[in-house]
């Protein structure tokens, strides 16, 4: 029973930041039909930065928590940069052209973020900087670290803020819009490409964030940490319902936590002829079962032409 | 319409048969290549080797991509299913060594079969989607191959196969040097003759192919699914051929790496492979076999060269190597998939019906 609060526990944690990163890929895909394959690699840079500059700000004489928040911030603002550039030269030229064309030029965005961040921060991982002490709390058997309880907390406040954003405000209203219908929406004075824009630009902020709580939650950060944790987010997303923001936060904690139970368990299940290391087969039987089942996912709507 | 298709479709068997004179330079200048090419040191004929193997990958991976315009992002699984198809049955692993005519068909039959399982659940999915599986794919068959060393030592896990048995054909080993004509054939140019021989056999099928009535079925379904269906084409069969075709070709191609190379294990079949094979058909042009073709010598002999000629400039200019030449291999492969998709979506060399349905700026088979 332990075993299983804590898997459980540690499934959550993970889940949520999956949740966090699916949906920038969710909204993406939502506005513009297009699967962000570097998606995964803007996590990762927003890793990288701010654990550089974390060691940085702390070698400065910067207290931990004000390091961590404002090396963060600026890791949002590279991202969020990154995010804008890159759908400017990669993705806005190919509006309008085939499907396959966008997605084999997030294919190219990917291998170049990656190799980039590699020539910046060479091979070796980066160890994140011990600023904030880890301490362990009891929790029914099982253990809760204060890093753990933090994901939680920022995942939630981030997915509460980007609901109200996309549900309460002006320009979430435009997002809608433009998802459900660009042309109405353009004849309806909706700038659809600043809209777009600004969905890119939300959602590498998002990843961001997302990168720092992956990277405190394992203790490093590498520049091939992205492409891993982007598909996974991406089969969280899917199985939420992709398109659906409310989806993608049910289907990260969802994916989570099937992984974490999986690994847990897969070896007493199978007499140890599977164990833990198939962890990472999870994500993609979960992709494969949702998409031949329900292809709309959990939560998304029934469109024929979608899947 | 259909006799605009055949002429174009017989248009080019004619053009050689009218120029002999070309076709038989060409023809001794791939004879002789592997001679001049030991001149410069028995690595780039085994570099050129390499690079035929990608160029068969390339052209299996077009048959999905480029003729059936289903986007996969894991073919390199069903290399990887030849080449341990190929090392299970000729190697001491488990005892088994067949030769190796025996084993290729099996190994184009298993992957093929791999092509089906993942093509038939799959089908239904619209191109990113289906993208995003076959990555899904590709990545499992990877882990289990890493994987299934223990309970049952079935792979080897990450240490993956030794000694797997080269090519014989009756007394001729590949492995070994012999003469002939007075003229010393070793290994690697043995086997450059076997692959340029299997090349042509692979190129004229897929020409053969590309004018069938089932190539002439995929280009349908890749242009317009709905109306291909409306037009009484069996769009799931059809699809399905696909994927297990361009599968086999991926299952010969890996029996032949393991014959080659003697030694495959797991880290040979990553996704940046999948990725690297993709670009070469995306950057030749898909759906084009000779642009296919191209792409995939570009892009296979683009980092020996790197290799040969950064290295030493960036010492001569900086005293010591600041980028590896792997790092700029990718980076050029990335900028290479971003630029050929914003300003040449048809590739280098694009095929004549992509030509026409990437022009204009509405695209797509609709305008």
């Amino acid at each position: 029973m332990d075993i299983f609060i804590q898997q459980l526990v540690n499934g959550i944690t993970l889940g949520a930041v999956y949740a966090v990163v699916a949906l920038g890929y969710t909204m993406v895909y939502g506005i513009i039909q297009l699967i962000n394959f570097a998606h995964g690699e803007l996590v990762m840079i927003g890793a990288m930065v701010a654990f550089t500059l974390i060691g940085l700000l702390t070698s400065l004489g910067v207290p931990g928590l004000p390091a961590v928040v404002l090396a963060t911030l600026c890791a949002m603002l590279v991202c969020a940069l990154l995010g804008y550039a890159m759908e400017r030269m990669a993705y806005r030229p190919l509006r309008g052209a085939p499907r396959l064309a966008p997605l084999i030029s997030a294919i190219g965005v990917s291998i170049i973020l990656q190799h980039l961040a590699l020539l910046v921060w060479s091979r070796n991982p980066l160890a994140f900087p011990q600023v904030v002490k880890t301490e362990s709390y009891a929790l029914g058997g099982a253990a809760v670290t204060n890093i753990q309880i933090g994901i939680l907390a920022i995942s939630i406040f981030m997915m509460g803020g980007l609901a109200w954003l996309v549900y309460r405000t002006r320009l979430g209203t435009a997002m809608r819009a433009t998802s459900q219908n660009p042309q109405m929406a353009a004849l309806l004075g909706v700038d659809a490409n600043r809209v777009i824009a600004v969905t890119f630009i939300i959602g590498a902020a998002l990843a961001a964030v997302a990168g720092v709580m992956v990277g405190s939650y394992y203790g490093i950060a590498q520049y091939t940490m992205g492409s891993a944790l982007g598909l996974k987010a991406f089969c969280a997303a899917v199985l939420g319902g992709i398109g659906n923001i409310p989806g993608a936060m049910l289907g990260g904690i969802l994916l989570g936590v099937v992984e974490a139970l999986g690994a847990g368990y897969i070896g007493d299940l199978t007499d140890n002829v599977f164990g833990s290391n198939y962890q990472d087969v999870f994500a993609f039987l979960v992709l494969i079962v949702v998409l031949v089942f329900r292809p709309s996912g959990l939560l998304g709507e029934r469109i024929g032409d979608r899947a | 319409m259909k006799a605009n298709v055949q002429s174009k479709g017989n248009a080019l068997l004619p053009a050689w048969r009218n120029r002999p004179l070309g076709v038989a330079l060409v023809v001794l200048a791939l004879l002789a290549l592997p001679f001049v090419l030991a001149g410069a040191g028995t690595a780039w004929v085994r570099i050129t080797n390499l690079a035929i193997l990608f160029v068969l990958l390339s052209l299996g991976l077009n048959i999905v991509v480029g003729f059936a315009g289903l986007l996969d992002l894991g073919y390199i699984a069903f290399y990887a299913v030849g080449a341990y198809v190929y090392a299970l049955l000729a190697s001491p692993h488990f005892g088994i060594h067949w030769p190796f005519w025996a084993i290729l068909p099996i190994g184009a039959l298993v992957a093929a079969l791999f092509g089906v399982l993942l093509g038939a659940p799959t089908l239904k999915l619209r191109g990113d989607y289906l993208a995003i599986v076959t990555l899904g794919f590709g990545e499992i068959v990877r882990i289990f191959l890493n994987n299934l060393g223990s309970p049952v030592n079935i792979t080897n896990g990450p240490r993956g196969i030794n000694r797997i048995d080269p090519v014989t054909i009756g007394d001729l080993n590949f492995a070994r040097t012999d003469s002939f004509f007075g003229l010393a054939f070793s290994g690697p140019v043995k086997y450059y003759y076997l692959l340029l021989a299997m090349l042509v056999v692979v190129i004229f099928i897929n020409l053969r192919l590309q004018n069938s009535r089932i190539g002439r079925a995929w280009e349908a379904v890749r242009e317009d699914e709905i109306a291909a269906r409306a037009m009484g084409i069996d769009t799931t069969r059809i699809k399905l051929l696909a994927f297990a075709m361009g599968a086999s070709f991926g299952g010969v191609a890996g029996g032949m790496f393991s014959a080659m190379q003697g030694f495959i294990s797991p880290e040979s079949f990553v996704l940046v492979e999948s990725v690297m094979v993709l670009a070469m058909v995306v950057l030749g042009g898909m759906g084009n076999i000779w642009g296919v073709i191209l792409g995939a010598l570009l892009l296979s002999f683009l980092p020996p060269i790197l290799r040969f000629t950064v290295q030493p400039l960036q010492e001569y200019f900086f005293g010591r190597m600041l980028v590896e030449p792997e790092v700029i291999r990718m980076l050029i492969f990335g900028f290479a998939l971003v630029l050929v998709m914003g300003f040449r979506p048809g590739g280098l060399w694009p095929a004549a019906v992509r030509k026409r349905s990437f022009s204009g700026s509405g695209g797509g088979a609709h305008d």
